[in-house]
């Protein structure tokens, strides 16, 4: 679980978070629609403390993400996270990126982290690509293989940049569709995301941010068929 | 004249050997200061990366006088330097501690464009994954960062070997001093300093060559 209280964060003089208040239970997906510059990247960024907090506090699984004596890295293990950017390390191949980190941090054996990422690969629809290097794949496998990559990890969450906003509009659907997959499996999810189709389907709740806080957080049906908040609802209008 | 012929003889097969020697000597010099330039601009070039307090006051500014400060003049001032402050080094050691100084200052430079070309979010992916900084420095940054900057280091490098020439006005007998010698005795410069510079053709090609190959490889 996890457990978001009074967060607040600031970039110099801005204060992008305004006192968060949020529960992620297990099993659950959420979604985090808003603005662009309304903080909700910012809020999946200090999950996982690639970003450091200024007041609040993030508990996941009961250990506190922003404490000193927190081992970062080891927690990061359970928060899988994928970019808008894809971000695949372009030195190596499709295997190669996702048996990277099991072997270097979890510290398995070279041919079971290979074995491991080759089955991932293969779960995802990327099995005739295991040895392509990722200028050889399109921007939608590429974002597979970031799913894939950060699956192999084993974590019990994931974290979801606008995973498909810098895709070419015919290659959303695979994304799209590799993200479902993994909500049936019953994997923990929490994506910020622009594809209100998806964020009415997919999830459990839909969180609207604005202006750093949640302005109204509910089912899907409640906040796209009948939010309560003015500002939900203009937004809403808005994207479609 | 009987006496000119005492002081301006020909060309020997036996001077080849002798150029052959200089170029050892111009290798040896180049090669200690590329080699510990290069691993001194790592920890340098690391270091203005991070860029903290020390680095953008002190290192960079320093490194800057290195870079911009003809190699001639540094090499001449740290050789009637030495003396001063009671040091005895010999034309080879204090050449080989200027241009080492002057590659790191390259280097480092280098370096730090290489860690830059990473790029935040990559890092933070990496990161996302749970490693280490050190590991995410390892097995990401650097093949990253060192694909992108190569060919601007095997410039660094090429160049040093080229400007280890200037340790020559130390009176280190590297390939151009050699050249000298035997100009003067030969009174044959065309030929003379085609040689020489056959020879340095000879010890830049293959590292050309060599990072060609390595480029191409990486490219695929």
């Amino acid at each position: 679980m996890i457990e978001i209280r009074a967060l607040h964060k600031y970039f110099d003089d801005v204060h992008v978070l305004r006192g968060i208040d949020l529960d992620v239970n297990k099993g659950e997906v959420l979604s985090i629609i808003g603005a662009s510059g309304s903080g909700k990247s910012t809020l999946l960024y200090c999950i996982n403390a690639l970003e450091g907090i200024d007041e609040g506090r993030i508990t996941v699984d009961g250990v506190e993400v922003h404490a000193k004596s927190t081992d970062i890295n080891k927690l990061r293990q359970k928060l899988g996270m994928v970019f808008q950017q894809w971000n695949s390390f372009p030195h190596l191949t499709a295997l190669e990126n996702v048996a990277l980190s099991p072997r270097i941090v979890r510290k398995m054996s070279r041919s079971d982290a290979r074995e491991l990422a080759a089955r991932r690969l293969e779960h995802i629809g990327l099995g005739d690509k295991l040895n392509s290097y990722p200028n050889a794949l399109s921007g939608g496998q590429q974002q597979r293989l970031a799913i894939a990559r950060a699956l192999a990890m084993e974590p019990s969450y994931m974290l979801f940049d606008e995973t498909t906003s810098a895709l070419d509009p015919e290659l959303v659907g695979e994304v799209l569709d590799a993200m479902r997959l993994l909500a049936e499996e019953g994997m923990t999810m929490i994506c910020v995301t622009h594809e209100m189709g998806f964020a009415r389907d997919v999830s459990d709740r839909v969180a609207y941010i604005h202006d750093g806080t949640i302005e109204e957080i509910g089912t899907p049906e409640q906040i796209f068929g009948n939010p309560e908040s003015e500002r939900t609802s203009r937004f809403l209008a808005n994207v479609r | 004249m009987e006496s000119t012929s005492i002081f301006f003889t020909s060309f020997k097969t036996t001077d080849l050997w002798f150029l052959a020697e200089a170029a050892y000597r111009t290798l040896l010099i180049s090669g200690i200061s590329i080699s510990l330039g290069t691993a001194l601009g790592l920890i340098f070039g690391w270091l203005l990366h991070e860029g903290r307090l020390i680095s953008t006051f002190i290192l960079s500014p320093f490194l800057d006088i290195f870079r911009s400060v003809p190699l001639i003049i540094q090499l001449v001032l740290a050789y009637n330097f030495a003396p001063i402050i009671g040091l005895n080094i010999d034309p080879f050691g204090s050449g080989a501690i200027v241009l080492t100084i002057y590659t790191t200052a390259l280097v480092a430079n280098v370096v730090r464009g290489g860690i830059d070309a990473v790029g935040i979010p990559m890092r933070r992916a990496a990161r996302s994954l749970g490693m280490t900084y050190w590991q995410d420095m390892i097995y990401v940054v650097s093949p990253i960062g060192i694909r992108a900057v190569f060919p601007a280091w095997v410039g660094v490098a090429l160049g040093v070997m080229k400007d280890s020439a200037l340790v020559s006005v130390l009176g280190y007998v590297e390939l151009l001093r050699a050249s000298q010698i035997l100009i003067t005795r030969t009174q044959e410069p065309f030929l003379i300093l085609a040689l020489a510079g056959a020879f340095y053709f000879a010890l830049s090609f293959p590292i050309a060559r060599f990072s060609e190959r390595l480029e191409k490889r990486w490219s695929q």
